[in-house]
């Protein structure tokens, strides 16, 4: 019976085989982390921009000497003769300190806490009413009344997490890069420790690719052993975020991660990492291989 | 076959190891490459076996210039010589019937003929019983004839040995002798660096001598004569 022949070029008792699936782990686990940095940002700041574009919220503070019913009826009536303003609705109360429990704590929102009363006002394109415009209507003809435009610090808000998404994309390439000189690395020391062996390859008629195929079938598959070993400890680790994150309870929190795609993308990083791992270790040993007699 | 013009040899930038060196070896030849240690002869080897490149002069082999031939145009020139090493260059960690279906392998031949003609040579070189043997477990003689069934495997134009009785008893030297014989009778040009001269005295064939980098002539057509 045929019995299953050696690797030719002996790489798997080599020191760096042992030491190389744990760089690929410690590489694949933060460019996960990195990735999914990059996926949570960049669905955080496209609902951030979708969610809140086009409403303002007006906020009534309550006054000692007038009625609160009487404001809001006179508020509704201004809010109908602004025009570009195409619709509006009146918070409930009862979300509003759900809003304020967020923050303080369920059940702990004092009784007697003046709240503001909240409508939300909807702008119908093209009419340039923004909130300082609408401020200066309402507050004519009635005391205690603010507008807020979320837009402008969700703005602020995106911006920062666009900068932070580029920061994430530019640690992923960082990690690519490292991987690629690790590889080159232990590639020309393979060499350098195999050279006998190389060379009496190529004595007996062994062409460059078939020595190079002996270091990209290692690479690959040390790559995809780290690969998996880092994806793991990668879950794990978004799991525990999610878990922490969960416990956030704010309507800005991010989702970990985001959709059933991006957990398809995280998990072609092993897969992309052997690839790298693979092609870097045959252009490597090919170029190192041209260099011998 | 193979045609040296002029041929001068250093390593690096040391002092030159072969000065002039200038043969011509005809298909179907047998010769020995003879001298004392330190003349040259496993240097000239090297170049015929295309381990190294001359510092100067001409080198053909099988009509190939080797000075001019680019590098993946040696792999061809390669496959068509067989090399005996005095240090035998077994890999450790092969046993003995994949070391010697290396060459097959690395020309692409189908698995089942590499089982096949590896375990058909090895039988013949006396060693059926030791297919699956990692080298460390042969004895010297074993080692030799593996190296030498490693050589001969892909039926080469040129066999090349460095030294090959070197760790041979008497009987088992000119049994090898004999082997190279009938390769050099079936067509294989054989050139065989020896300084053990009974082994040249019993077994005569055309000498080259090597002495302090230069060949001599005068010994070469002496004995060839």
């Amino acid at each position: 019976m045929a019995r299953r022949s050696a690797a030719v070029v002996p790489l798997g008792r080599d020191a760096p085989s042992r030491f190389l699936p744990w760089i690929f782990a410690l590489m694949v686990y933060l460019a996960v982390l990195a990735l999914t940095g990059v996926l949570i940002l960049h669905a955080a700041v496209e609902r951030w921009q979708r969610g809140e574009v086009d409403t303002l919220t007006v906020q009534i503070m309550p006054l000692e000497n007038e009625s609160e019913e009487a404001r809001m009826a006179k508020l509704r009536s201004l809010l109908g003769d602004v025009e570009g303003v195409s619709g509006f609705r009146t918070v409930a109360q009862s979300e509003t300190i759900y809003l304020i429990e967020r923050w303080l704590g369920a059940g702990n929102v004092p009784s007697d806490l003046p709240l503001p009363r909240l409508v939300d006002v909807d702008i119908a394109p093209g009419y340039g009413l923004d909130a300082e415009t609408l401020a200066l209507r309402l507050q004519a003809s009635l005391a205690g009344v603010t507008v807020d435009d979320a837009k402008l610090w969700l703005d602020r808000l995106a911006d920062f997490g666009r900068s932070l998404e580029l920061l994430a994309v530019a640690v992923v390439i960082l990690i690519g890069l490292a991987t690629v000189a690790t590889v080159v690395f232990t590639t020309r020391m393979g060499i350098s420790i195999h050279r006998n062996v190389i060379e009496l390859l190529h004595l007996i008629g062994a062409r460059d690719g078939y020595v190079a195929v002996q270091f990209q079938r290692q690479a690959m598959i040390l790559g995809l052993r780290g690969g998996v070993l880092g994806i793991i400890f990668a879950v794990a680790t978004l799991y525990g975020l999610r878990h922490v994150a969960g416990r956030l309870e704010t309507p800005l929190a991010p989702d970990i991660p985001v959709a059933h795609w991006a957990w398809g993308l995280l998990a072609a990083v092993p897969v992309v990492t052997a690839v790298i791992a693979m092609v870097t270790a045959r252009l490597t040993a090919l170029r190192e291989l041209a260099k011998m007699p | 076959m193979v045609r040296f013009e002029n041929v001068g040899m250093r390593y690096g930038m040391g002092p030159e190891v072969l000065h002039d060196v200038t043969f011509a070896i005809e298909p179907g030849e047998f010769r020995y490459l003879v001298g004392p240690s330190g003349a040259g002869k496993t240097s000239l080897l090297r170049l015929m076996y295309l381990a190294h490149r001359p510092s100067r002069g001409l080198i053909s082999m099988f009509g190939t210039d080797v000075m001019m031939a680019r590098r993946h145009e040696l792999v061809g020139l390669r496959r068509g010589i067989g090399v005996v090493f005095q240090d035998y260059r077994l890999l450790a960690h092969l046993s003995a019937l994949d070391n010697v279906a290396l060459p097959l392998r690395v020309a692409g031949a189908k698995e089942e003929e590499v089982q096949d003609h590896v375990s058909e040579l090895l039988a013949w070189v006396g060693l059926a019983d030791h297919i699956h043997a990692l080298p460390d477990s042969l004895s010297g003689g074993q080692k030799q004839r593996v190296a030498i069934a490693r050589a001969v495997i892909t039926r080469p134009r040129l066999l090349l040995a460095d030294e090959p009785t070197g760790n041979l008893d008497e009987m088992l030297g000119q049994r090898l002798l004999r082997l190279f014989e009938e390769l050099n009778r079936i067509g294989t040009t054989v050139v065989i660096a020896t300084h053990n001269q009974n082994l040249v005295a019993r077994n005569p064939h055309p000498i080259m001598a090597l002495d302090s980098g230069e060949l001599q002539l005068g010994a070469a057509m002496e004995e060839a004569g």
